[in-house]
């Protein structure tokens, strides 16, 4: 059976002084994605390897992980498709070490919570559904369909160095709202994040949307934001 | 010691509709769940949720009735009629709720929420989200718990995420509380609580062949089975028909719905040369396609004797594109098909457990205090096969029952709860830890994970007959014995994974007992449960739920009758 090694980042905060990489060597199936590699890890080689995973089809968010030169989905990447005999595992970047690739997403989470991530409209119809054209719904798509699995944030220069700056994930959130016709929340929307830690920080690097393992487009998002902060802080001023 | 008036163990659509519903009533409410609740398994759900809101051409006549009726039949009169009758009254109620609560729907040239045909329902009545309806409901529901965390002065609503309840606080009959690790410290807290609802989802992890997230183990019904609460039904359990070849991912039965076709080696829709599925063909219900698929494959029609062909070409890019965009992601990402061009390589796999705790139509409990909902839960209105689309809505409508169930008994009953019978249970709780801990034993858990998995499918599957099913009991209960030998490598405290698998192991091997137990006591074929043996349904001995107790002498099954009272259990015919 083919074998491929994995070094893999390792720290426990509880007793490691410093971080290191440990080596494992793992036999290959076809099909087999690093995820089910570092099941075989953990089950068979090596029981203190520390890993957050759920849905295991992409859909859940939980395994985001920086996978050979790239935030990528440990359960969605392909072995074969890495075309690599070594395969380096390092955890998200910008937030801070739980245990080896287990980090702590408190300050995504916030930022998440701070740009009010739901619906505010007035009063629905009482027994039926808001009606809402399908060019209307088709807006949405693309926009609702971040997993908040944070590779973005973590590929984002700017998360890095701008402890405020909300970061992309959260941002793709707030365009979403605006965006939904069933939302009446807009102007305060955009108000929220034309601040010191929203949309104007973002350098439109494009790292974001390079990284997003659903192919969505963060930077578009923030770019469509700032447009419409832009035009509406000119309304603003004629009135 | 924390205490909340309710604690609801669970974040998935379940838990978080019974969690808004507590506090809706201003109950203090806490959420415990050992994943963050926007990783739960609600995520995976993707073709639908039904609700008779007649908002396609064809469905314009469909009714709560018709949707019961449908239900109770693709149940094989085993689901309690009354509880099938309240799951469909509130169906349009739950759902419009979640559009009104920015579920981003799919939508009708006139701007409904849009449905789509699934198996076993007389008309088109699957609410959907392109085909991840589950991600987008789950996604709304958590929205809303931020929404009530921001607007709660009086800390109405607390979150414990990555939190792993390991034991219900029962005492005389009375649920006290919970006892949880926090994974991030590794120790174990009581939570003292007035109600306790569980919403901890199936146990498809049973199985080695599931379409079910890695965290779907079990280990949720078993807990409250050790403390005396019986399990109903546990025998039933849905293969679904169209898993991915090799990693059983699920392809919805959207894809069917939408038009897809099931082809055997020789390129022929086979389930025409079925009496059971001629008629209904792809959208026949999941029990007869799956046993069909099966028996294609065993008779050499298969391709590699392991799957079948699931087709969607001819539905055309665009279809594909805005209907099924998800299918065509996960097709790509593990199996290397893009059904655009290639037809799908399926087989199939286990994919939802009927049975669970045993509630009564309130989400009540044999134990005062103690609630659940969701796939954990068996009220029952699944029976012996769910349709399609109807275990969404079971989250939605009986997570809200339970939380105003709950609601109720703690206004009205004002219990309260005791703090000796919680500080003694951590006491045990903290022991059971640390003999984990010292485990130096000879077994490997994730080894004993994988035989369980296998035993599981290979003789309490599909197909199931006497000799094979009283193996896999032996099998299952020596795997028992060499479970107490494992051996635990981490003994650090923090996010010790090593820990939590092998103790949800031991959730695993007590729920693939009952299984195996109520699987060979019952002799007949109803629904999802199919003896080889006894290919015949008999209403005379058998229209009847199981009901399974732990007991110092081990499992003990009893039985109790089925609530009929609407429709007289008839062939089931499609
Ligand atoms: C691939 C797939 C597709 C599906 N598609 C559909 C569909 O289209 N339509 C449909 O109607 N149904 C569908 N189903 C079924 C449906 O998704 C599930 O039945 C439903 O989501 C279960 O929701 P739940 O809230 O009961 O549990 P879950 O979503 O499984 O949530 C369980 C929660 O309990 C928590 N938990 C469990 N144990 C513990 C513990 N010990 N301590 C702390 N927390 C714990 C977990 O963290 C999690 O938050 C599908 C199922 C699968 C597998
Ligand atoms: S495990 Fe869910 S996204 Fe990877």
């Amino acid at each position: 059976m083919e074998k491929v090694i994995f070094k893999v980042f390792r720290f426990n905060p509880e007793r490691d002084k410093k971080p290191r990489f440990d080596k494992y060597e793992v036999p290959i199936r076809n099909g087999m994605t690093v995820l089910d590699a570092l099941y075989y890890i953990q089950g068979y080689l090596d029981g203190s390897l520390a890993f957050r995973s759920s849905c295991r089809e992409g859909v859940c968010g939980s395994c985001g992980m920086h996978i050979n030169g790239k935030y990528r989905l440990a359960c969605e990447t392909q072995i074969n498709r890495l075309k690599s005999k070594k395969i380096t595992i390092k955890p998200l970047g910008h937030l801070p070490v739980i245990k080896d690739l287990v980090v702590d997403m408190t300050d995504f989470w916030e930022k998440y919570s701070y740009i009010k991530p739901y619906l505010i409209a007035g009063a629905p119809p009482e027994e039926n559904e808001r009606i809402q054209t399908q060019d209307d719904r088709n807006k949405l798509d693309g926009l609702i369909d971040c997993i908040l699995c944070a590779c973005c944030y973590a590929a984002c220069t700017i998360t890095d160095t701008e402890k405020n700056y909300l970061g992309p994930a959260a941002l793709l959130k707030v365009d979403r709202f605006v965006e939904d016709s069933r939302d009446n929340n807009k102007k305060e929307r955009l108000l929220t994040v034309s601040g010191d830690s929203g949309i104007f920080r973002c350098h439109t690097l494009f790292n974001c949307q390079e990284v997003c393992p659903k192919n969505l487009d963060p930077t578009g998002a923030i770019a469509r934001l700032k447009r419409m902060a832009i035009s509406n802080t000119l309304c603003f001023w004629e009135k | 010691m924390r205490y909340h008036q309710a604690v609801v163990v669970g974040g998935g659509l379940a838990g978080l509709r019974a969690a808004v519903a507590l506090n809706q009533r201003n109950i203090k409410v806490a959420v415990i769940s050992k994943v963050h609740p926007i990783r739960s398994h609600s995520n995976s759900a993707q073709g639908g949720i039904n609700a008779p809101l007649g908002n396609h051409p064809r469905g314009c006549v469909d009714s709560p009735e018709r949707h019961a009726f449908d239900t109770i039949k693709g149940s094989d009169y085993l689901a309690d009629q009354d509880a099938v009758m309240r799951l469909t009254k509130d169906a349009a109620k739950r759902i419009i709720e979640l559009e009104h609560w920015g579920c981003p729907f799919s939508r009708t040239i006139d701007g409904k929420i849009a449905q789509r045909p699934f198996g076993g329902a007389g008309f088109p009545r699957t609410c959907y989200a392109a085909d991840r309806t589950g991600k987008y409901i789950l996604h709304t529901l958590w929205e809303q718990i931020i929404k009530y965390i921001h607007s709660s002065e009086r800390e109405n609503m607390t979150v414990y995420d990555e939190w792993f309840v390991t034991s219900i606080v029962v005492k005389d009959g009375v649920c006290h509380g919970v006892i949880a690790m926090d994974l991030d410290t590794g120790e174990l807290e009581e939570f003292k609580a007035d109600a306790v609802i569980f919403a901890t989802g199936g146990s498809g992890r049973v199985y080695k062949n599931t379409t079910n997230s890695l965290i779907s183990t079990g280990l949720g019904v078993a807990i409250p089975f050790r403390e005396g609460i019986p399990l109903k039904d546990m025998e039933f359990i849905q293969f679904h028909p169209t898993t991915l070849y090799g990693n059983n991912i699920l392809m919805t039965e959207g894809c069917r719905g939408e038009g897809g076709y099931l082809l055997n080696n020789k390129g022929e829709r086979f389930l025409a040369n079925y009496d059971d599925s001629r008629k209904a063909m792809e959208v026949a219900p999941r029990d007869i396609i799956a046993r069909n698929m099966m028996r294609e494959i065993l008779a050499g029609r298969g391709f590699e004797d392991a799957y079948l062909h699931l087709d969607l070409r001819h539905l055309g890019a665009e279809k594909i594109n805005t209907r099924l965009p998800g299918i065509r992601e996960l097709a790509i990402n593990f199996v290397n098909v893009d059904p655009i061009d290639e037809p799908i390589p399926v087989q199939p796999g286990m994919h939802y457990t009927m049975g669970g705790i045993d509630t009564n139509i309130n989400c009540e409990t044999i134990v005062k205090g103690f609630y659940a909902a969701g796939e954990c839960a068996c009220v029952s209105v699944h029976g012996a096969n769910r349709l399609g689309g109807n275990s969404l809505l079971e989250t939605v409508v009986f997570g809200t029952i339970a939380g105003e169930s709950a609601a109720d008994y703690i206004l009205e009953e004002s219990p309260s709860s005791s703090e000796a019978a919680l500080k003694e249970k951590l006491g045990q709780q903290k022991i059971v830890l640390m003999n984990y801990l010292d485990h130096n034993g000879e077994e490997n858990h994730a080894k004993i994970k994988e035989e369980l998995g296998t035993v599981m499918k290979d003789k309490v599957g599909i197909f199931r007959k006497k000799e094979k099913m009283e193996e896999a009991l032996e099998e299952v209960r020596k795997l028992k014995e060499r479970y107490k030998d494992i051996k635990i490598i981490d003994k650090g405290k923090r996010m010790n994974f090593d820990l939590i698998w092998a103790m949800e192991l031991g959730g695993n091997l007590e729920v693939a007992e009952v299984i195996t137990m109520g699987a060979l006591k019952r002799e007949e074929s109803r629904g999802s449960h199919y003896r080889l043996d006894f290919p015949e349904r008999d209403d005379k001995n058998w229209l009847k739920h199981t009901v399974a107790f732990s007991t110092p002498e081990g499992v003990k099954l009893e039985y109790k009758d089925v609530t009929l009272g609407f429709y007289e259990p008839r062939e089931r015919k499609y």
